[in-house]
């Protein structure tokens, strides 16, 4: 009875803990293990080596994943950044209405990214969209049709990506300003530093930890990006804005290559480990330090 | 003397004052732009889902409808108006509610006690034990999938709303913890000592003085695993499909899969009726939901 009152809290950790190192870690070790296998359709135990990975790194399909992953990543941190800095510094000037400004740049974060791709691929449609708008203001030679152009049509997925997420990052950035000391500020400007030189010289480099954060989420939301592909291009057209999650999915579900699908699974893991792992030991490390 | 420097002040006070309007001005134009290009997909949306097909390609993406007409919409939720073998929406509304419910109060709960066991009942390497909650939250999901759906169809609850509430209760209980956890690491073990001395027990503590002052963490929670379960596609297209479907997976198939003719007006619509309860939570507690997506990201 003593022993079941001392080591309750343990007891009751214990479900949450069987599931999370069967369903997460055991699951994570499984797929580990199936990309150095042979699997096909089926998953097969034998171990053969690292063929797969080599396979992978060879496909011409993979190399336009990563490398859109590459340019959507980019884009997106950068804009996403860029719209939230600069909406969150407007919103802290003692503006009126701010809640209500902040809720309509909000907003889009609430929408799936089933819901912004169908809003999206309706507003870029290459006849009817945006293009004919364009028309019906007398531009008459006005071209938009980045969805069906190979070439272009990542970008739409970064158009579509910053609408849904720039409010989330300007309410981040905009905490962070809201916990900066008042007194910095006023200490500032009685010493004639201009309104711009306060945030590009003092504000926005004590807000290093929300940089942080925001870069560490945006990376995780980009290669971790599948629905909104899928409802923008679905990856097309060919596989011209095919990105790691979705060539993942085909492999495993579409073309019955179960092992390579493991091995893009894994390479996606390791990077988002790479960025993610650092980042929480340094937050650690600082609540601790409190 | 005295009036040379009042007025060299007056005219110096005067000068800022002009150059603060035309900087306020500035501002409210930029935050003014903001504002459009924010509202410009959703004002789209609107407009054509109350438009008629000839409407829509005659007119352009800014104008506005004839009249207010509910067919799309009826067309996007039952099926009204067309014949038969069309995705709608409805049962699949259902679906989601039904996956919705259980899936958010189960993994709340469970967050709610794993995150009290771990702050204020701490023993040796709890700190370990949360750091495998926390790094549950930053996971690919296409690092489990391939398991995932095999143990699924060994549990035989593949392509069924059980099988999906399982899958999200799994992989949210690592953000319901994270959330509690961070909430009562925050307030006083006081309370809790002092009820300890008194020889209250685990669960009475947690059900007498715990639970009561968790009302701001629990909403936060909620709605996050609501909007996580709602707005989810990739579990819901990979575990399941046909009837069991969640919406998302169903939006995604109206528009795909409509007949020959494109019918834009059904599929903005429909996309409204998918958005809408998530819009509605924004809307009514958009305090709490922005908590929980800082909480959710930024950590610690």
């Amino acid at each position: 009875m003593f022993w079941l009152k001392k080591n309750l809290p343990k007891l009751v950790l214990t479900p949450s803990l069987g599931i999370l190192s069967w369903f997460v870690y055991g699951f994570i070790f499984w797929t580990i293990y199936i990309s150095f296998t042979k699997s096909k359709m089926l998953p097969r135990y034998e171990l053969w080596g690292i063929d797969q990975y080599i396979r992978l790194w060879k496909m011409p399909r993979w190399h336009v994943a990563v490398e859109n992953l590459l340019i959507f990543t980019v884009l997106f941190i950068i804009l996403c950044i860029a719209i939230g800095i600069l909406l969150s510094i407007l919103l802290d000037q003692k503006i009126r209405a701010e809640g209500f400004l902040r809720t309509i740049y909000l907003y889009p974060m609430a929408l799936s990214f089933i819901v912004t791709g169908t809003a999206w691929k309706w507003v870029l449609n290459p006849t009817l969209g945006i293009e004919k708008f364009a028309h019906d203001m007398g531009f008459e030679t006005f071209k938009f049709d980045w969805l069906v152009t190979p070439e272009m049509s990542i970008y739409t997925i970064v158009i579509a990506g910053v609408w849904q997420s720039s409010g989330f990052i300007m309410a981040i950035f905009l905490a962070g300003l809201r916990s900066v000391d008042d007194e910095i500020i006023k200490a500032a400007k009685i010493d004639g530093a201009g309104i711009f030189s306060i945030y590009s010289k003092i504000i926005l480099p004590m807000m290093r930890p929300v940089f942080m954060s925001a870069i560490v989420i945006l990376v995780h939301l980009s290669i971790k990006s599948y629905d909104l592909i899928i409802a923008l291009t679905s990856g097309g057209p060919g596989i011209s804005s095919d990105m790691p999650a979705v060539f993942m999915t085909t492999m495993a579900f579409h073309r019955s290559e179960v092992g390579l699908a493991s091995a893009s699974a894994i390479m996606m893991f390791l990077t988002v480990s790479a960025i993610v792992v650092p980042y929480l030991y340094s937050e650690l490390k600082r609540e601790d330090a409190r | 003397m005295q009036d040379k420097e009042t007025l060299k002040l007056n005219k110096l006070e005067a000068d800022s004052k002009r150059k603060n309007t035309i900087y306020r001005w500035i501002l409210y134009f930029i935050l003014a732009v903001f504002v459009i290009y924010y509202l410009t997909p959703l004002y789209v949306m609107i407009v054509t889902s109350f438009k008629t097909m000839p409407e829509i390609r005659q007119g352009n993406l800014f104008s506005l409808p004839s009249s207010l007409k509910f067919d799309a919409w009826k067309q996007a939720w039952d099926g009204t108006g067309y014949k038969g073998g069309d995705v709608f929406l409805k049962p699949y509304f259902w679906n989601s509610i039904k996956l919705v419910v259980p899936a958010v109060v189960i993994s709340t709960l469970l967050g709610a006690i794993n995150g009290y066991a771990l702050t204020k009942w701490r023993f040796k390497g709890d700190s370990y034990v949360f750091l495998l909650f926390l790094f549950g939250t930053f996971i690919p999901y296409q690092a489990i999938l391939l398991p995932m759906a095999r143990t699924l169809g060994v549990l035989g609850i593949s392509n069924s709303i059980n099988g999906l509430i399982l899958v999200h209760v799994v992989y949210g209980i690592c953000f319901t913890t994270l959330f509690c956890r961070n909430y009562y690491v925050s307030i006083s073990d006081e309370m809790v000592r002092a009820a300890r001395i008194d020889g209250a027990g685990f669960f009475k503590i947690f059900f007498k003085i715990i639970l009561p002052i968790s009302i701001p963490i629990i909403v936060v929670t909620v709605i996050w695993q609501f909007t996580q379960v709602w707005n989810d596609f990739l579990f819901g297209a990979t575990f399941s499909f046909g009837e069991s479907a969640p919406i998302q997976v169903a939006l995604n198939n109206l528009v795909l899969t409509g007949t020959a003719v494109k019918r834009y007006n059904v599929d903005m619509a429909a996309a409204i009726i998918t958005g809408i309860p998530t819009l509605i939570v924004y809307i009514l507690a958009g305090n709490y939901f922005i908590k929980g997506l800082t909480a959710g990201s930024v950590k610690g």
